[in-house]
């Protein structure tokens, strides 16, 4: 790639056990790219990106995050995950926090800021997510849409310059989906970095600049929204799409 | 309109003191039975165990008023028809059940350090006391306070440990074995649980090998071959050994007990915490611990109460707790034949005070319970 890429991954492999679960992967991301990953189940794209803020470790290949490689070195892996915010299918908010809790921690600790200060931003965050209203609950007094938002406000708050959502929105109901997708959708019109997993094809059309979509641990396809659903190359693909967009 | 609107009450037959009764206890006719059995013993036990405890009880004075000074007095003794539990046996010895045979004179420290020890615990029993972040302070620096105002020093004159005795005995050992058992057993689950096999194997090896052992055995090991370990010229205080054999006995098993309530906690705390850039430390001390000790809260009281009750081993290795101080009475010709007396004088003290942690433990759930899901549902 002739422009600066801010993730960079070259072929990248891991096994679980036997199991090949990424076969030679390679993968650049811009700065402001928005990467929408698709694919059936067991097919390793929440690893790949969980290989990227190292909850995963590849064994072979290389990969870069905004000029830093991830290896064993401890305090790289450190300074990437200060970089990268990720938010998980089930939220994995801190049940025993507070939602301002919830946000404000991180900053407290990790980046040692001061607590009036963390708080201020803890509601700036939850204004953007929109459930300010929500600051002194616990989550497990949440809905579920308004538990990935606190999520998102969470990692928010760590001021990432990339985001990995590995499908935000599978745990929901139907009629929460649309919240999340929404505050999703301001963030990338924000210019945020994102990497989304994700099986919601409207949100991959609204947002998507680049589309990959992999299979059996192998990216099958790369192309822009536009090709991807109209044109696409592989028949893999068109399997997949087919048995996506016609349920 | 509003007719229809109006609450609709339960029937009477199933609210109030009636349907309580008719519900639990006359359901059917067998469960009708075992009420009225249960009833009909009661009935039978009740009169005949407070007229024994308390109201044919001699407590400072025999049935002819006289005041009790051996086993001889006590009006059951003299009149077998006539009296119940002769409880001055309690009363002339209760400064040796309460202190052991510590100095008179200096006996003033150890009830200022029963009552440090009734302040030190108020912050971790009332949550909302004011100004409890003071009394925490002071609850943190209070093991040293005790330390020398009952062993002297500091200007203190000097107690020897072989003068403790009874209830202090009881009392240091309980609350020392348990205080420092938490610790060193969250250190002990979390280093088993370690990804770096040297210290996961060393971990695990221990808790292992503490726990394979009964405690009188550690009680041996520590009295015998501590000083064994110790460089030649260090002496080391009989009851310090024994409180390093009682606190690394808990200390395994609360390493386990911490290491159940660590395994319930999901890998996506972990991983969001990871995500949010926490080091390993900060990760379980923040996220992991506080949620793995709320969970664990009934087997750590669990395994206090234990340890709080097994502190009476130390007997067979000649220091005399609370039950010493009482098989001591027992033995003496004086007081002997008073078992009854005796028995359920130390029970009830001990129930007390394990009643009590066990009522502690019910609050910190209930306490704890706020907004908690832990994404079961």
């Amino acid at each position: 790639m002739s422009e600066e890429s801010i993730i960079s991954l070259k072929n990248v492999n891991k096994w679980f056990g036997d199991f090949h679960v990424l076969q030679d992967v390679n993968l650049e991301v811009k700065k402001k790219e928005r990467i929408v990953v698709c694919g059936p189940s067991g097919s390793g794209k929440s690893t790949m990106i969980r290989c990227i803020n190292r909850l995963e470790e590849h064994q072979e290949g290389s990969i870069v995050v905004d000029g830093i490689e991830l290896t064993g070195n401890l305090k790289n892996i450190d300074n990437v995950r200060k970089e990268v915010g990720m938010v998980f299918q089930q939220f994995n908010l801190f049940p025993h926090l507070s939602v301002k809790e919830n946000i404000t921690l991180a900053p407290i600790w990790v980046k040692k800021m001061p607590k009036a200060e963390a708080e201020e931003l803890a509601m700036r965050q939850l204004e953007i997510v929109k459930i300010p209203e929500q600051a002194n609950k616990y989550p497990g007094q949440l809905s579920g849409g308004q538990q990935q938002r606190v999520a998102i406000a969470r990692s928010l708050a760590m001021n990432p310059n990339i985001m990995l959502f590995d499908e935000p929105t599978s745990a929901l109901d139907p009629e929460m989906i649309k919240e999340v997708l929404d505050v999703m959708v301001d963030l990338a019109n924000g210019g945020m970095t994102m990497i989304v997993v994700t099986h919601e094809m409207g949100f991959a059309k609204t947002v998507a600049d680049r589309m990959v979509f992999m299979d059996e641990g192998k990216i099958v396809e790369e192309a822009s929204p536009d090709k991807f659903f109209n044109n696409p190359e592989s028949d893999r693909t068109k399997l997949f799409l087919s048995q996506i967009l016609h349920q | 309109m509003n007719e229809m609107n109006e609450v609709r009450k339960p029937p009477v037959a199933t609210t109030g003191i009636i349907g309580w009764l008719r519900i639990n206890l006359f359901f059917n006719w067998t469960n009708s039975l075992i009420t009225l059995f249960v009833i009909y013993c009661l009935y039978q036990f009740i009169p005949w165990i407070l007229d024994w405890t308390i109201f044919s009880a001699d407590f400072k004075y025999n049935y002819l008023g006289e005041q009790i000074t051996n086993q001889e007095m006590c009006s059951r003794n003299l009149d077998p028809e006539n009296g119940g539990a002769c409880w001055a046996v309690i009363y002339v010895r209760f400064y040796q059940f309460i202190y052991g045979f510590y100095p008179k004179v200096e006996v003033w420290r150890v009830n200022i350090a029963y009552a440090m020890l009734a302040l030190a615990l108020l912050p971790l029993l009332y949550a909302k006391l004011p100004y409890r972040k003071y009394f925490l302070y002071f609850t943190y620096i209070f093991p040293v306070i005790a330390y020398f105002l009952l062993n002297g020093g500091l200007g203190f004159t000097e107690v020897s440990t072989n003068k403790w005795g009874g209830l202090l005995v009881t009392l240091v050992l309980g609350c020392t074995g348990i205080a420092l058992a938490f610790p060193i057993g969250i250190m002990l689950a979390l280093g088993r649980r370690s990804k770096l096999p040297v210290i996961s194997m060393m971990c695990t090896l221990f808790i292992e090998f503490i726990r394979g052992v009964p405690l009188i055995t550690l009680l041996f090991f520590g009295m015998v071959m501590l000083p064994l370990f110790l460089p030649e010229g260090i002496d080391m205080d009989g009851l310090v050994r024994v409180l390093v054999a009682v606190t690394l006995f808990q200390s395994a098993y609360m390493a386990e007990v911490i290491r159940g309530g660590l395994q319930a906690i999901p890998p996506g705390q972990y991983e969001a915490a990871k995500s949010l850039g926490m080091s390993y430390w900060r990760m379980n001390l923040l996220i992991i611990l506080p949620q793995a000790i709320r969970i664990s809260i009934p087997p750590i009281v669990n395994t206090s109460i234990g340890l709080f009750k097994d502190t009476t081993l130390v007997i067979i290795v000649g220091i005399l707790d609370l039950l010493g101080i009482g098989r001591g009475t027992l033995a003496d010709t004086n007081w002997l034949g008073l078992s009854y007396e005796i028995y359920f004088f130390v029970s009830l003290v001990f129930f007390i005070f394990t009643f009590g942690m066990s009522r502690y433990s019910l609050y910190l759930e209930k306490k704890l319970k706020t907004g908690i899901n832990m994404g079961a549902d």
